[in-house]
């Protein structure tokens, strides 16, 4: 089956990973495959450590100072957590997209570009045409190409996400991390950056967690169900939901808890 | 059923309240002008705002110039600034970004008491140590000087920058700070192209009160600038104040003389500074507000 030939070449893998902060242990030993150029959802209950598993993938943890971590998490065969790699290097290729958009305060020309320029290095025409092509990859550029001067933040909600998404592709991420990217969103702007998203994964690995399970079957491409800082399930997601092994994932997915 | 009219209630006084300090800074401008506008029956506006010689005793003609004292003030100012807001700046952004919680918790308080110390024992430091060590240091005869000022006007200044400044700075939401790490970037490029910018509003504000305190304080700059009304030509020359010249001489002036009035006139100066330095600077900060 091709699916399982993809998780032979996994772009990420996760072994074994445990996290804590303090006393209380939210990560118990997660391990996954996360194959390229596909969708892989997160559903659980709230607390069951998604969106910490999330942050994990790109060291957002290392800004706690109580979190501690262990286990690995290989991308592309090289563990993250080692002290040899870089942290900025990481980020710039595990993009993330926050669950409440979170443009900067400044235009919008200047939020797609920020990444490349704190990169150093692009400028002038070239950084325009960045600009454009994020735009126009996060399907905003119709909306905004006459306006890049304005704030971000003088943005709809749906616009702001997208803008969100342009900004973390214009760095050429290999991974977008996305955390709740539409639950703080209309049912339009959400259906958009569902659109998007399938987009995307042409030429991005997206790792998505969702409370919206509706949401999960119609983007993504594997689905993991997590309980207690564990992963419960994780398969293809029409077999998940079609034919769930577990207790736990059929009474989740028929909606008895949540 | 009452509801209404403790609604009512409460809004009337809240407005009385709100009203009067409006109506607080209005009679205090007044009574500024009022005064101060009769100094001009016998003197030219632009001879007192320009005329750098200050001498209304004099036994044959007395002059009213306040230039040179103008420019004291704005020299101490602007050289207590040059020093505070870097460091009020820095300060602020160590203690709220970098700075672990239980070193913020004992270090700001600190920083505030700095603001409680009464003016005169600051300028009683500026007299014993601060002058003579300025003295030595440049080699010259009298470290009562406009540098003395603006060094003793910075660390006066300084805890009110740092406090307004660190609280701007804390309220920038979290998610700014983590979109830019998401992206790559490290502290130091987060603090000065997000934190910062996405503060700038109250840092201007920081910087405003700060400047405030500077130009109205008066004790000190009384006792460590050397008091001497020529025109200064560095901030190596003994200076006087517009505040130390009111300080100074309202308390000897003949009541309803021509000298009397002029330093109502010098108070409303002083007034009109800080309320452009206000307009100015609640002007720049609307432009960086998001």
């Amino acid at each position: 089956m091709s699916m399982s030939e993809n998780l032979d070449a996994a772009k990420l893998k996760v072994r074994d990973l445990r996290l804590s902060f303090g006393d209380k242990e939210v990560l118990k030993g997660i391990s996954m495959d996360i194959p390229e150029k596909e969708i892989v959802a997160l559903i659980g209950p709230s607390g069951c450590g998604k969106s910490t598993l999330l942050r994990a993938i790109n060291r957002m943890h290392d800004l706690v100072p109580i979190a501690r971590v262990s286990g690995e998490i290989f991308l592309d065969g090289k563990n993250i957590y080692d002290k040899e790699l870089d942290v900025v290097d990481i980020r710039r290729r595990i993009g993330m997209v926050f669950q409440k958009p979170n443009p900067f305060p400044k235009s919008i020309a200047e939020n797609v570009a920020y990444g490349l320029k704190i990169a150093g290095g692009t400028s002038g025409k070239n950084l325009q045409d960045v600009i454009k092509t994020s735009l126009e990859g996060a399907a905003l550029w119709d909306e905004v190409k006459d306006s890049l001067d304005k704030s971000g933040l003088a943005l709809s909600g749906g616009q702001q996400q997208r803008l969100c998404i342009a900004r973390a592709i214009a760095v050429k991420p290999e991974i977008i991390l996305m955390d709740e990217p539409t639950s703080a969103l209309d049912p339009i702007s959400a259906n958009k950056v569902e659109k998007l998203m399938l987009e995307l994964k042409k030429d991005y690995t997206i790792i998505v967690v969702t409370h919206n399970m509706q949401q999960a079957q119609r983007v993504a491409d594997r689905t993991a169900f997590m309980y207690l800082g564990e992963v419960i399930e994780y398969r293809p997601t029409r077999e998940l939901f079609e034919s769930p092994i577990h207790d736990l994932t059929k009474n989740y997915i028929s909606g008895d808890f949540g | 059923m009452n509801r209404n009219r403790t609604d009512r209630l409460f809004s009337y006084l809240f407005l009385g309240a709100g009203m009067l300090s409006v109506l607080i800074l209005l009679g205090i401008f007044l009574m500024l002008l009022i005064n101060g506008i009769r100094t001009f029956a016998e003197i030219n506006p632009l001879e007192f705002l320009f005329g750098s010689t200050w001498n209304p005793s004099a036994y044959e003609k007395a002059s009213y110039g306040i230039g040179s004292m103008l420019v004291s003030t704005l020299m101490v100012t602007l050289g207590a600034m040059i020093i505070a807001v870097p460091l009020g700046i820095g300060s602020a952004a160590y203690l709220s970004e970098i700075a672990p919680a239980r070193v913020r918790e004992i270090l700001k308080p600190i920083l505030e008491m700095l603001a409680g110390i009464p003016s005169v024992v600051i300028g009683f430091l500026g007299i014993v140590l601060l002058g003579p060590a300025i003295a030595s240091t440049f080699g010259l005869n009298n470290g009562l000087n406009a540098l003395n000022g603006s060094i003793l006007l910075a660390v006066m200044a300084l805890p009110t920058i740092v406090s307004v400044a660190e609280d701007a700075i804390r309220a920038v939401p979290n998610s700014f700070k983590e979109a830019s790490y998401a992206l790559g970037a490290n502290r130091w490029i987060t603090l000065t192209r997000v934190t910062l910018p996405a503060s700038f509003s109250g840092i201007i504000a920081a910087m405003v009160l700060g400047m405030g305190r500077a130009i109205g304080e008066t004790m000190t700059v009384l006792m460590v600038t050397g008091n001497n009304l020529s025109m200064p030509n560095s901030y190596f020359d003994s200076i006087r104040t517009l505040t130390a010249t009111i300080a100074i001489e309202l308390g000897e002036v003949a009541y309803g003389t021509t000298h009397y009035f002029s330093l109502f006139a010098v108070g409303a100066v002083l007034f009109t500074i800080s309320l452009l330095v206000n307009i100015v600077a609640e002007w720049v900060a609307s432009k960086f507000r998001y």
